[in-house]
């Protein structure tokens, strides 16, 4: 088994991500089948290889930063659950 | 008159044109149908009659217009109903993503790639199921059920665009657009068996495609033929500044020709043909190369060395980039919420309780591969093999115009067949997921059908903005053998 149950509780609270028992223990199993299947790459010489993290072309063009008009703005507040005085409402971080 | 649904798309353009009937009439015939057939298919999470018919409305006025004496040509987009994968913000319309957290969400805006259909005067029918943000193999990972395919309702559609594969092959819509972040557009339109599109990465604006694997997503599109899918590429595919990964390159005319392909070179990557893979998959798509051998098409070997390491590669970094990007999800701007104690007690509440199970699966992977102690040994390894598989391409396509090969070990596979158990799932994504890696194009086109009925599907793909190529093969493909014109449920 590639992970222990703290590690997937660990990894859990990182993705804030309530699981319940029988969460922790499935993804526990699972995680560990994907996480040995995975190993398979580190018998790779990749020593001299470099990381791609984009297929892109590195000299993609940039725009000219210039602040336009929007009306989406405007409508965001909108869809949130909970708004108030043009902000975000949230519970307090500290109780 | 014949039966609308059953036209292609240019047919039903030039029925339009010639004024032979009209949108209003297209598009009911499509709500007429989606009424009869969908509550069996589950391909459609929303429809928007009324919607429709406005702007059907509006499409013949253009179209009256345009049959003036000496007035300009539009588009042969006017007035045709498609619908929209559900992870593609369409303003006036919600967008779920199938997902549960996204539930009730209207996006403020829409995207560049329907937005440039809009424009061209398309018809919008509804939204179509996905599994969860686009993560699965045959749409049971969404929240608000399981498509069925066309062709025999206890099989899965595909996925994850699972519902817009289904709604074209059951004659619902004349196009749809959908995703393909690891084979979301080719794995479906193999499995029921109607014409895929992968762009190659940046060609198409993601501007509005709620995001995944933000450097392997891309938006693609499904039709019955290559030649119906044409004009939603040119339409959709060009630079967008509102995405910085779009790439600037000129969107061609692409000529599909008339079906000579002498002088075309088609490699074929043993690769591809693995072990435990169905017969009927293996002799339909080595007998379409055959088919294009003998439209004049010259087929060689070709090496893919690094394929085998594609999945574990891909299922590092695509939930890597998701764990990222569906940080997001929190309760806090959009969404439903689920109260905690504090801040951080609403975070793991509203996500533990509204997010699925494969995208938990895939967050919690995604944060491991990333997290410290680990970065190397996984998420970097999995970049630097990445370019290994980039590479592989690279040197294919030196001596080759076109990539042929399967686009899955088999046909449409049972619903519930892979229970709860991830991999076999993962495993099943096996040929589609390289070409997301290395950003470039692929096709995926109905070759025939196995002994159950099912479609067999055959995947091409060019080089990175070849998709000119893609077209002109599966054209000529479609145009010598025409199993698209085939039709489940008609």
């Amino acid at each position: 088994m590639a992970l222990t149950l703290e590690e997937v509780r660990h990894i859990a609270q990182l993705a804030r991500l309530s699981l319940s028992p029988e969460e922790e223990a499935r993804f526990q199993v699972q995680l560990s089948a994907i996480l040995d299947y995975a190993a398979r790459l580190r018998s790779v010489d990749t020593s001299a290889i470099p990381p791609t993290a984009s297929v892109l072309p590195l000299d993609a063009p940039l725009r000219p930063d210039e602040p336009r008009p929007t009306e989406v703005g405007a409508r965001l507040l909108g869809r949130a659950p909970e708004a108030a005085e043009g902000m975000f409402r949230i519970p307090p971080v500290f109780p | 008159m014949p039966n609308l649904t059953d036209l292609s798309l240019l047919d039903a353009s030039d029925g339009l044109r010639a004024g032979d009937f009209s949108s209003v009439e297209l598009t009911q015939a499509c709500l007429d149908r989606i009424q009869a057939l969908d509550a069996a298919l589950c391909s459609f999470l929303f429809v928007a009659p009324e919607a429709a018919l406005e702007q059907a409305r509006h499409a013949d006025q253009i179209l009256r217009r345009a049959r003036r004496p000496g007035a300009p040509a539009v588009s042969c987009l006017t007035g045709i109903p498609v619908a929209i994968k559900d992870v593609l913000c369409v303003q006036g319309m919600p967008a779920t993503a199938g997902s549960r957290i996204l539930e009730g969400f209207q996006p403020p805006y829409t995207a560049t790639s329907v937005q440039r259909l809009l424009d061209a005067g398309v018809v919008i029918l509804g939204k179509t199921n996905t599994d969860e943000f686009a993560m699965g193999s045959s749409t049971e990972n969404s929240s608000y059920g399981v498509t069925h395919n066309p062709w025999r309702l206890d099989r899965v559609p595909g996925g994850s665009s699972g519902g817009s594969a289904a709604a074209v092959a059951a004659g619902l819509c004349f196009a749809a657009l959908g995703s393909d972040t690891g084979g979301s557009v080719r794995q479906p339109a193999a499995f029921c068996g109607v014409t895929g599109l992968k762009t190659s990465y940046g060609r198409v604006s993601r501007y509005g495609l709620i995001a995944y694997g933000s450097s392997l997503d891309t938006v693609g599109a499904f039709a019955r033929s290559a030649a119906d899918l044409l004009p939603l590429f040119t339409t959709m595919a060009g630079h967008d500044a509102l995405d910085s990964t779009s790439l600037p390159a000129p969107v061609p005319q692409i000529d599909l020709g008339r079906g000579d392909l002498r002088g075309l070179r088609v490699g074929v990557p043993r690769e591809y043909f693995i072990d435990g893979m169905q017969p009927a998959v293996e002799r339909g798509v080595r007998q379409a190369i055959e088919v294009l051998r003998s439209l004049g098409a010259s087929i060689e070997d070709v090496h893919l060395p690094h394929t085998d390491l594609a999945l574990p590669v891909y299922y590092l970094i695509a939930p890597a980039e998701a764990s990222a990007n569906l940080a997001r999800y929190d309760g806090v701007r959009f969404g439903p919420r689920r109260s905690g104690q504090d801040l951080l007690g609403q975070y793991l509440e509203t996500r533990g309780a509204l997010f699925g199970p494969e995208v938990k699966r895939r967050i919690m992977l995604g944060t491991y591969a990333l997290s410290a102690g680990y970065y190397d040994a996984y998420y970097g390894q999995a970049q630097k093999v990445r370019t290994l598989i980039k590479q592989d391409f690279d040197e294919a396509f030196r001596s080759m115009d076109l990539i042929a090969c399967p686009v899955t070990p088999t046909t449409a596979f049972g619903i519930g067949q892979h229970g709860d158990d991830p991999l076999s799932m993962y495993l099943e994504d096996v040929f589609t997921l390289p070409a997301n890696l290395a950003g470039v194009p692929g096709m995926a086109f109905p070759v025939g059908f196995d002994e159950a009925g099912l479609p067999i599907g055959m995947q091409l793909m060019a080089p990175s903005l070849g998709e000119a190529a893609l077209f002109r093969a599966a054209h000529a493909y479609q145009s010598a053998i025409a199993w698209q014109k085939e039709r489940a449920l008609s």
